[in-house]
């Protein structure tokens, strides 16, 4: 059971954490951030079967890779992204958070612009 | 992924602080400071390479 390896994981790093934050806080952030890593990889193997799995219905189901593709990309961004902000938020710079999270959304949003593009051009062939 | 990388900041960190205290109690502040600073890069060039291991991973799995 991987469950169980990763809550172990994350009690004893949080044990360890609040041991260290009272006398180094800078090192006891690293130590968060080396464990929201090793977890966050423990994790994707997982997430890397399921997109598989998402590739091969989307291709039996005749859907554009490119849109697939897409959101995989976009998913990535936000996991990337979300990572980021909350270390920065645990670390209390509420102000470097928010400016990650808003250079997230911008490249989600550059990166959704072809389909909205392609949208409107849908739309205005509707239209005579 | 190894759970020794964990032990290895904790320890480095309570290594540190107990240095740290007894150079403090020994009246060498600076260089109670400098080993604080050696510490922190010492961490941190840990935390950097699996950083970018993590990236890399994120990069293969969403096909950046």
């Amino acid at each position: 059971m991987e469950i169980i390896r990763i809550v172990g994981l994350g009690l004893l790093a949080t044990t360890l954490i609040v041991i260290l934050r009272q006398q180094k806080p800078e090192l006891a952030l690293h130590l968060s951030i080396a464990v929201g890593v090793i977890i966050f990889t423990l994790v994707l193997s997982k997430v890397s079967d399921m997109i598989d799995i998402f590739q091969d219905l989307a291709s039996k189901a005749n859907v554009n890779m490119l849109y697939l593709g897409l959101i995989l990309k976009i998913l990535g961004i936000t996991y990337i992204t979300e990572f980021g902000v909350q270390i920065c938020k645990d670390a209390g710079e509420n102000a470097v958070a928010s400016k990650i999270e808003l250079a997230g959304k911008v490249f989600i949003l550059v990166l959704a612009i072809p389909l909205l593009s392609a949208i409107f051009d849908y739309v205005v062939k509707l239209i005579p | 992924m190894d759970v020794g990388l964990i032990f290895k900041i904790a320890g480095i960190g309570i290594l540190i602080s107990v240095l740290n205290i007894i150079l403090k109690q020994a009246g060498k502040e600076e260089q109670a400071q400098m080993l604080t600073l050696v510490g922190v890069v010492i961490v941190f060039t840990l935390v950097v390479r699996l950083i970018s291991v993590l990236f890399q991973n994120i990069r293969g799995v969403f096909g950046f």
